[in-house]
C-alpha cells in the first residue's frame, strides 16, 4: 500500500486482465532479461511521513547559517519577502500545472507571465522580456550566443569585474571551436578601463557584456560601453541587480540592446542556491532572436482577450537543432514569485526597499571603514547594497571570527587582497544588526568598539 | 480578465516596510540615478486586491490536483504535500549558497546522500546535482562525453547520432554543444534501426542520444547491439532520462551501455512542474566520464564533513550557485518515502496503467506502432479521424470540454496526427476510464457531429486562442498609460 499509488493489487488483476496478459512480467517482455533487475535496489526507506518530517528536522538543525544574520551577497540576497507571496506560489492551480501548452485551460499562468514580461521590461527600460530563464547566470550566457546569432559575430567583450561564478557559466556555454571571449580590465577605482576595451572592439565583436553595479557593488555609467558597442556595431548586454534598477538609470536608457539578471532578489527565497530565475529583456526587434518561452496577448474566436505561448517557432520543439537556445523547462513559479512580489511592493514599496539597501549598506560601509587598519578597495565610486573592504586580518580568518559573534559576515575575495571582503546589507539588516557587525569587526581588528 | 495594471491607483500598496532607522547617506551622483518620467510603471494595489487578482487567475487553470494530464513524455504524477512543507522549512529555505560550508552541513549531506541513490537507481557512479532541467542536463552530458573525447587527443568528435524520434531538446542541445546532428532511422517497429546505426557511426561520432524507453514508448529491446556499435566505434551513449517512470527497480541506463544519463526530478520523482518550471535535471555517469563533472560535486571527507568541491578536470559550471535544492529537497524527500519496493510498484503501475488505456483506446484510433506490450506511455495516431476532416489538435481541445487534460500532440514527428498518451501510477482506473470514455466518446462525434470537435473548446475560460493573430500583431507586455514613462 502506498499512498501516491491508488490502484490495488486485485485493481491492477483487473486490469492486466483487459490488457489481455497473465501478469505483470508480460509487459516486461521486450526488456532484455539480462537487463531485468532481480532484486531490490538498495535504497533506505519507505518511511513515513511522521518519520520524513523528523528526518528533515534534523537535518534543519544541522544548518545553523539559518539563525544568523546574513551578510553575504554575491549574487544571492537576504531580502524580506511578503507572506502573500508564498499564499499564491502553493495555490495548486499554479503549482501543480503543466507547461501552457493548451492555452485554453491555461490562462492564469499564461496571463500571470505575461505581467511578470511587463514589469520586467519597464524596470530594465526595455521594450519586452521573456518568460525567464534559468538563472541570471545563465541567462547572461545565452544573451551573448544571442548577440553571435544577431551579428554573426564570434568574440564577446567581458567586464572583468563581473560576477566570476557567472563568467565560468558563460565560457561554459559559449565553448566553441570559434568563439573568442575577452576580458576588459578594471582600473584602480574598480571601473572599466574604457580605452583597453577600445584597443579590444573591433568588427568581430558581437557583444559587450557588462554587470550592473559590478560584482564589488559599483556603479558606473553605462553609455560610454554603449557607445563603445554600438561604435562597432555590437550589442551591449547588461547584466542588471533589479533590486539597484528603481534608483539607477535603467539600462534601456542608457543604450542597452539586451538585458539580463538575477530574479532571487524580487520574491524568491535564497535556498541555497536555487531554484531562482533569470530575467531577459530586449528591443521588439531582437524577440524573434531570443532563447526561451515568450507569451503574447491575442483573440479567442468570440474577440475576448486571452494569452498563448508565442513565437515558438524559435523553440526547440519546433526548430530542432536550429532552435535558439534547447532551453525547455524555464522558471515559471518563481518567475510568478517576482510577479506577485512586484504587485504588492508596488511602485512605492520596491523604490523603498531599494532606497534602504542603498542607505544600509552606506551606513555599515561608512562605520567598518572607520575601523583603524580597515581601508576601502575601491575608493570614491559609488556604490549600491554590497562593497568590498581590506581589513587588516586575514578573510577566512575575519569570517571565522565573526561567525563566533553569530554573523555571516561575507564573502572573502582573495582575488583582491587576503583581507578583502565582499559585503552585503539589504532591507532586513536593521540598525543594531549594522552596529553589531561594526563591533564585532572592530574587536577582530584589534582596536575595541570605535 | 483584467490585468493587474488595470486595478491600479495612486496611493495604494500591498506591503508594510519597516522605517529606516539609519542615517540619510550621500545619494547617488544626478547623472547616475533614473530618469524619472512617471515612474516605473509598477502596479499599486492593495494586499487584498493583490490576492484577488491572482487567484482569480489561478481559477482559469487546469492542474494536476484537479484532473489528469495524460501528456507524453511529460509524466505529469501527483505532487506530494508534505514535500512542499518540508522545502519550505526553517533551515532549509533559507540558506545562502556562499554560507561556509560548516554551516550547512545538513543540506551537504542531503545533497551528497540524494547524489548516491541517483547512482544507485541509474546503476552509475558520479552525480551532478547541478542541472536546472532536463535540456541543461543533457548540455551537461554532452559536454561530458566532449570533455572525455577531448582528453583523449580525439577532439574531431562532434557528431552526435540521434533517432528521428528525439525530443526537440536533444538536437538543441547538440547544436548549442558545438556538435552536428546525425538522424538514425527507426525500422517498422518503431525502435531504432540497428542498420542504419551502424552506416552512420564513424571516426567523428560523439555521441549517441536516446531515449529509452523511446518517445514512442516502447524499450529499444535490441539495447545491448546499439550501445555497443557505438563504442565499437570509440563513441558514447547518453540516456535521455525524461521516460525513467517506466524502469524504476526494473531496469537501469548503466546496465545496459550507457555512459551517462540526465534525470528529470519533476517528470520521475514528483516535484512540481510550477506552470512550466523549475525543473531539475541531475546527470549521472559512469568513472569514464565523472572527473570532468561540472562544478561543485558534494564529497564528504575522512571525518563525515561535506564540503562543495571541484572534480579533477572540470567541463565549467551551468549555474551561479550549486543546482535547485528547493527541488532536490523534495525529490529527496519522496525517495525516501517510496523506498526501493515503492519505486518499482510506481513503474509497475504506470507500465500497468499505460497498457490499459492502450487496450481499451486502440479499436477506436490507429495505433502504428502496436507491436507488443507499451512501458509507461503510448503513441496513437489521429489520421483516422483526419481523414473526416477533424485534426489531432481539434480531439485535443475537445476533451479540454470533458474537463481532461490533453495528451501530448503532434509528437514523436515519426506519426501522423501523433497522441502521446501518458497516464503514470498515480492516476486510479476511476480516472483512467473517465479518460477512455471522454475519447471514446470524441471518436464518436466526429462520425456524428464533427463541429463539437471542431469548434471546441466551448466549456473553458477562453474559446480557441488565435495564435496567427499573436505572432502578426506581437503584443509582449502591456503598453503603458498616457503620460506614463515611455522609454
Amino acid at each position: 500500500m502506498n499512498r501516491f499509488i491508488p490502484d490495488s493489487r486485485a485493481n491492477r488483476e483487473e486490469m492486466l486482465r483487459t490488457i489481455g496478459v497473465d501478469g505483470f512480467e508480460d509487459l516486461l517482455e521486450p526488456v532484455p532479461e539480462k537487463f531485468r533487475l532481480e532484486g531490490p535496489l538498495e535504497l533506505p526507506g519507505p518511511v513515513s511521513e511522521l518519520e520524513l518530517v523528523r528526518n528533515f528536522e534534523e537535518l534543519a538543525c544541522r544548518n545553523p547559517a539559518s539563525s544568523k544574520p546574513c551578510f553575504i551577497g554575491a549574487g544571492a540576497y537576504d531580502h524580506f519577502i511578503p507572506a502573500a507571496v508564498d499564499h499564491i506560489l502553493l495555490r495548486s492551480e499554479f503549482y501543480t500545472a503543466y507547461t501552457p501548452y493548451q492555452a485554453e485551460v491555461s490562462q492564469g499562468t499564461l496571463q500571470a507571465i505575461f505581467e511578470y514580461q511587463t514589469m520586467i521590461a519597464r524596470l530594465t527600460g526595455m521594450e519586452m522580456a521573456n518568460a525567464s530563464m534559468y538563472d541570471g547566470a545563465s541567462a547572461a550566457a545565452e544573451a551573448c550566443l544571442m548577440a553571435m546569432r544577431v551579428t554573426r559575430r564570434q568574440k564577446v567583450l567581458v567586464a572583468g569585474s563581473i560576477n566570476p561564478r557567472w563568467l565560468d557559466v558563460v565560457r561554459t556555454y559559449v565553448r566553441r571551436k570559434d568563439f573568442q571571449l575577452n576580458e576588459i580590465p578594471f582600473l584602480e577605482d574598480g571601473t572599466l578601463d574604457i580605452s583597453a576595451a577600445r584597443e579590444m572592439a573591433g568588427d568581430d565583436t558581437a557583444a559587450v557584456l557588462v554587470q550592473y553595479p559590478s560584482y564589488f557593488g559599483l556603479i558606473e555609467d553605462l553609455e560610454p560601453l554603449a557607445e563603445l558597442a554600438h561604435g562597432n556595431k555590437a550589442l551591449l548586454v547588461v547584466a542588471a541587480d533589479p533590486v539597484a534598477l528603481p534608483l539607477l538609470r535603467s539600462p534601456g536608457d542608457a543604450g542597452a540592446d539586451i538585458v539580463v539578471g538575477e530574479g532571487q532578489s524580487m520574491g524568491i527565497p535564497l535556498s541555497f542556491g536555487g531554484p531562482y530565475a533569470g530575467f531577459m529583456a530586449a528591443g521588439k526587434k531582437l524577440a524573434r532572436k531570443m532563447p526561451g518561452r515568450i507569451i503574447g496577448r491575442t483573440e479567442d474566436r468570440a474577440g475576448q482577450t486571452g494569452y498563448v505561448m508565442t513565437l515558438q517557432t524559435r523553440e526547440q520543439h519546433i526548430r530542432r537543432e536550429k532552435a535558439t537556445s534547447n532551453i525547455c523547462s524555464n522558471q515559471a513559479l518563481m518567475a510568478l514569485a517576482s510577479t506577485v512580489y512586484l504587485s504588492l511592493m508596488g511602485e512605492e514599496g520596491f523604490r523603498e526597499v531599494s532606497s534602504q539597501c542603498y542607505h544600509r549598506s552606506h551606513y555599515l560601509e561608512k562605520g567598518l571603514a572607520g575601523i583603524p587598519g580597515v581601508s576601502r578597495v575601491f575608493d570614491k565610486t559609488p556604490f549600491f547594497r554590497e562593497f568590498t573592504l581590506s581589513f587588516p586580518v586575514g578573510a577566512t580568518e575575519f569570517t571565522s571570527k565573526m561567525l563566533e559573534h553569530g554573523i555571516l559576515a561575507g564573502l572573502p575575495l582573495p582575488e583582491l587582497g587576503e583581507g578583502v571582503m565582499l559585503i552585503t546589507a539589504t532591507e532586513k539588516r536593521d540598525r543594531s544588526q549594522l552596529d553589531s557587525y561594526i563591533t564585532a569587526a572592530s574587536e577582530i581588528c584589534g582596536g575595541g568598539a570605535s | 480578465m483584467r490585468t493587474i495594471f488595470d486595478i491600479c491607483s495612486p496611493g495604494r500598496i500591498g506591503v508594510s516596510l519597516p522605517e529606516s532607522d539609519v542615517p540619510e547617506q550621500q545619494g547617488l551622483p544626478e547623472d547616475l540615478r533614473r530618469e524619472d518620467r512617471g515612474g516605473i510603471g509598477l502596479p499599486r494595489a492593495s494586499e487584498g486586491q493583490v490576492m484577488r487578482h491572482f487567484i482569480n487567475l489561478s481559477s482559469m487553470n487546469y492542474h494536476v490536483d484537479k484532473g489528469m494530464y495524460p501528456l507524453g513524455s511529460c509524466t505529469m504524477k501527483y505532487n506530494p504535500k508534505l514535500h512542499e512543507n518540508l522545502a519550505r522549512m526553517k533551515g532549509l529555505s533559507d540558506l545562502h549558497p556562499l554560507a561556509p560550508e560548516k554551516e550547512v552541513q545538513g543540506t551537504l549531506e542531503l545533497m551528497h546522500h540524494l547524489g548516491e541513490l541517483l547512482c544507485e537507481i541509474t546503476g552509475f557512479s558520479g552525480v551532478s546535482l547541478q542541472p536546472a532541467a532536463g535540456a541543461q542536463g543533457e548540455f551537461c552530458g554532452i559536454m561530458l562525453i566532449k570533455s572525455y573525447h577531448d582528453s583523449r587527443g580525439e577532439s574531431h568528435r562532434n557528431e552526435v547520432l540521434m533517432p528521428d524520434s528525439a525530443h526537440g531538446t536533444n538536437p538543441a542541445t547538440s547544436s548549442l554543444a558545438d556538435c552536428v546532428v546525425i538522424g538514425v532511422e527507426s525500422n517498422e517497429q518503431g525502435l531504432v534501426d540497428p542498420e542504419d546505426l551502424r552506416k552512420k557511426v564513424g571516426p567523428n561520432t560523439a555521441a549517441f542520444m536516446l531515449t529509452n524507453p523511446n518517445t514512442l514508448g516502447l524499450f529499444e529491446s535490441h539495447i545491448e547491439e546499439l550501445t555497443s556499435i557505438v563504442h565499437e566505434a570509440g563513441g558514447l551513449n547518453y540516456m535521455d532520462g525524461a521516460n525513467m517512470n517506466a524502469l524504476l527497480g526494473i531496469a537501469r541506463p548503466g546496465d545496459m551501455g550507457f555512459d551517462v544519463c540526465h534525470l528529470n526530478l519533476h517528470k520521475t520523482f514528483s516535484t512540481p512542474h510550477g506552470g512550466g518550471g523549475p525543473g531539475s535535471g541531475p546527470v549521472a555517469c559512469n568513472d569514464k566520464l565523472a572527473p570532468f563533472l561540472p562544478d561543485p560535486v558534494v564529497r564528504d571527507d575522512d571525518d563525515g564533513v561535506f564540503h562543495l568541491g571541484r572534480s579533477r578536470e572540470s567541463f565549467g559550471r551551468l549555474l551561479a550557485f550549486h543546482g535547485h535544492a528547493g527541488v532536490l529537497y523534495r525529490a529527496y524527500a519522496y525517495i525516501l518515502t517510496m523506498g526501493a519496493e515503492g519505486l518499482r510498484e510506481a513503474s509497475e503501475a504506470a507500465l500497468i496503467n499505460a497498457n490499459y488505456l492502450k487496450a481499451r483506446l486502440s479499436p477506436y484510433f490507429d495505433n502504428p506502432f502496436d507491436h507488443g506490450p507499451c512501458m509507461h506511455e503510448f503513441v496513437l495516431s489521429g489520421d483516422r479521424q483526419a481523414k473526416e476532416g477533424v485534426k489531432t489538435l481539434d480531439i485535443a481541445k475537445r476533451l479540454l470540454d470533458y474537463g481532461i487534460h490533453a495528451p501530448t500532440v503532434y509528437f514523436p514527428l515519426i506519426v501522423h496526427e501523433a497522441l502521446m498518451i501518458e497516464p503514470t501510477e498515480t492516476e486510479g482506473l476511476e480516472e483512467l476510464d473517465r479518460f477512455v470514455d471522454a475519447m471514446i466518446s470524441i471518436a464518436e462525434e466526429v462520425d456524428e457531429k464533427p463541429h463539437l470537435v471542431t469548434d471546441a473548446p466551448v466549456n473553458t475560460p477562453v474559446l480557441r486562442l488565435d495564435e496567427v493573430k499573436a505572432v502578426k500583431d506581437l503584443c509582449l507586455v502591456e503598453p503603458r498609460e498616457e503620460g506614463g514613462d515611455e522609454e
